[in-house]
């Protein structure tokens, strides 16, 4: 589960910090293990991400994975990025069966192994989920 | 071989199979997690299997030979588990399905329109007393009694070191106070708390007392006699007993003024189509076909447990807590919440490791050396949010468990300490 990369993620963070301007903020916790996130978009009239800034506390699957999804989703457009969503959530949710597409996933596919593990796929999804609904928001 | 006298460790965790398992990758399985639930000797397992397979019928309203031998074998339970406590009579134990049912049961006595005693009625003005350091289950009971009734919940504050601040104590527990509630062991801090001056204080204010014993009964000798208190809850799956089965003991004569819990059948005396009147206790609080065989496992967990002999699974833990104590701190950033001496406390530990997640802990812990803890804040969330933690590591012992078992758990955290370093 612990793949080079996350491990990576989790000690030299990318994008961290909450930064001005923003469209839309979210705060999501994870209940049963006390991670927190809180989430903020900035997307161009023409649907370009222009940033995803964050900050928040948890394991390292959490965090990593919200540095990912940074690096992912800042620079890429609201629609290809809803749609990496969707293919992580459909990995993260496939109790180990699926075949991630990488790519679509790019570097997240590292958490694939994330999937074989129930407890933590909610760590895993914490930030990618608070960025969709961000997202909405943002589009109000 | 333990240095407790006679107490032979490795003779004991052969009664327990699950203990020589291999893991996938060759781990053998190291189980440090008894506080959450723990595991099932032998012979527990096979009194339930007899009972199933050999005389399993409902209890209390078959005339035939198997329902009369699944009463009594239960009520044989209730006989063990009466004695296992000290229960001045066998009819003060009230089998529930756990501690929070248990616990439940007597907060739903409270300010219960259906009866008619002067100690549980509840309203406006009066208090409830807890502490920080409860398992939710002795907290949201009666959240949702101050909720129903207006009454105000108040709570015993906990101190750096993790025992109870019974500084306050006089002017927490007051004249408006109806019951105090709190853990006779802490499930995340390990500490046991001292009764006597808190029952004294509630008695002088006419006050009732609980204990939640979920954590102590398992791992020491409880005479509620002795301890004086009013009801007390436990739980038969942390004392090498099946899950489904938990225990309220009360005194008879405030079982006997509290109205029923749940209704149904058996525990009633008649029923007419618009009132009922209730069978005496312990049956009044045990509506419907009740968990028979989990009833009857307790009764050979109870068995099990003497046979070892309580006093003797104290000293064990007891030493393992001690060699724990000392071991731990020698990792570097790591912080135990919780007493750090050996004195008055259990065989539970809980700690955080600066700069790594518990779930990241339990991870590598389990992953790589098959070492079984639980992380996260252990169904107490405001005892952690008091030491400004979303969550701990928390390992736990018990009767099987071994200083070897120790010293692979710090071996794995120095592995884990690598690994995000
Ligand atoms: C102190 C304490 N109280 C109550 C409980 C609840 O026990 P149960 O889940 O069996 O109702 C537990 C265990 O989870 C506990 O440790």
């Amino acid at each position: 589960m612990y793949q080079e990369l996350i491990l990576e993620h989790y000690k030299h963070p990318q994008g961290r910090g909450l930064r001005e301007p923003f469209d839309a903020e979210v705060h999501h916790v994870n209940p049963t293990c006390g991670d927190e996130l809180t989430l903020r978009v900035k997307v161009a009239d023409g649907g370009k991400v222009l940033d995803v800034s964050y900050d928040g506390q948890g394991c390292s699957i959490s965090q990593a994975a919200a540095s990912v999804l940074h690096e992912l989703a800042t620079g890429s457009t609201v629609d290809e990025s809803l749609s990496v969503v969707e293919e992580f959530t459909r990995l993260m949710q496939g109790r180990g069966q699926v075949e991630p597409d990488e790519d679509v996933l790019g570097d997240a596919v590292a958490f694939a192994g994330v999937a074989k593990f129930p407890a933590r796929v909610k760590c895993a999804l914490l930030a990618w989920m608070a960025y969709k609904d961000a997202l909405m928001r943002s589009q109000g | 071989m333990s240095a407790v006298s006679g107490f032979d460790v490795e003779r004991i965790r052969k009664d327990f199979p699950v203990l020589t398992r291999e893991l996938p990758g060759g781990r053998p399985l190291v189980y440090l997690d008894s506080g959450n639930s723990s595991q099932k000797p032998a012979q527990v397992v096979e009194t339930m299997r007899d009972h199933l397979t050999w005389h399993y019928g409902n209890v209390g309203r078959a005339l035939h030979v198997l329902g009369s031998e699944s009463t009594v074998a239960y009520e044989e339970a209730r006989d063990k588990i009466a004695a296992f406590v000290g229960a001045p009579s066998r009819d003060e134990i009230v089998f529930t399905k756990n501690a929070s049912e248990a616990l439940n049961l007597v907060a739903y006595a409270f300010g219960n329109p259906v009866g008619e005693d002067e100690r549980f009625r509840m309203g406006p003005g009066d208090e409830i007393v807890i502490s920080e350091m409860e398992h939710h289950s002795n907290i949201v009971p009666w959240q949702l009694l101050a909720q129903r009734t207006g009454a105000t919940l108040r709570w015993f504050p906990v101190t750096d070191e993790g025992r109870l601040d019974v500084e306050g104590l006089e002017e927490l527990v007051n004249e408006r106070t109806k019951i105090v509630s709190i853990a006779h062991q802490s499930n995340v801090l390990g500490t046991v708390n001292s009764v006597s001056p808190i029952l004294a204080r509630a008695r002088e204010v006419g006050a009732l007392m609980m204990l939640d014993a979920s954590q102590s009964v398992p791992h020491q000798a409880v005479d509620v006699a002795e301890l004086g208190v009013d009801f007390v809850a436990f739980t038969g799956h942390k004392m090498v007993g099946p899950s489904g089965i938990g225990v309220l003991w009360g005194r008879r004569e405030l079982l006997d003024a509290m109205p029923p819990f749940l209704g149904g059948g058996e525990m009633i005396e008649a029923v007419w189509m618009d009132h009922s009147t209730y069978a005496p206790v312990p049956h009044k609080f045990e509506a419907g076909t009740p968990p028979i065989v989990e009833a009857i496992g307790l009764g050979a967990a109870v068995d099990y447990l003497n046979a070892v002999g309580m006093d003797q699974i104290k000293a064990h833990e007891k030493e393992l807590v001690a060699y724990a104590l000392e071991a731990l701190p020698e990792i570097p950033g790591l912080r135990i919440i919780g007493p750090r001496t050996p004195i008055a406390r259990g065989g539970t530990i809980s700690f955080t490791l600066e700069g790594i997640h518990p779930h990241d802990v339990g991870q590598i812990l389990d992953d790589v050396y098959g070492i079984a803890v639980r992380v996260g804040h252990h169904c107490a969330r405001p005892l952690h949010l008091r030491f400004g933690i979303p969550a701990t590591t928390r390992a736990s012992f018990y009767l099987y468990n071994t200083t070897a078992e120790i010293d692979a758990l710090v071996r794995g955290l120095h592995h884990v300490q690598k690994v995000f370093g």
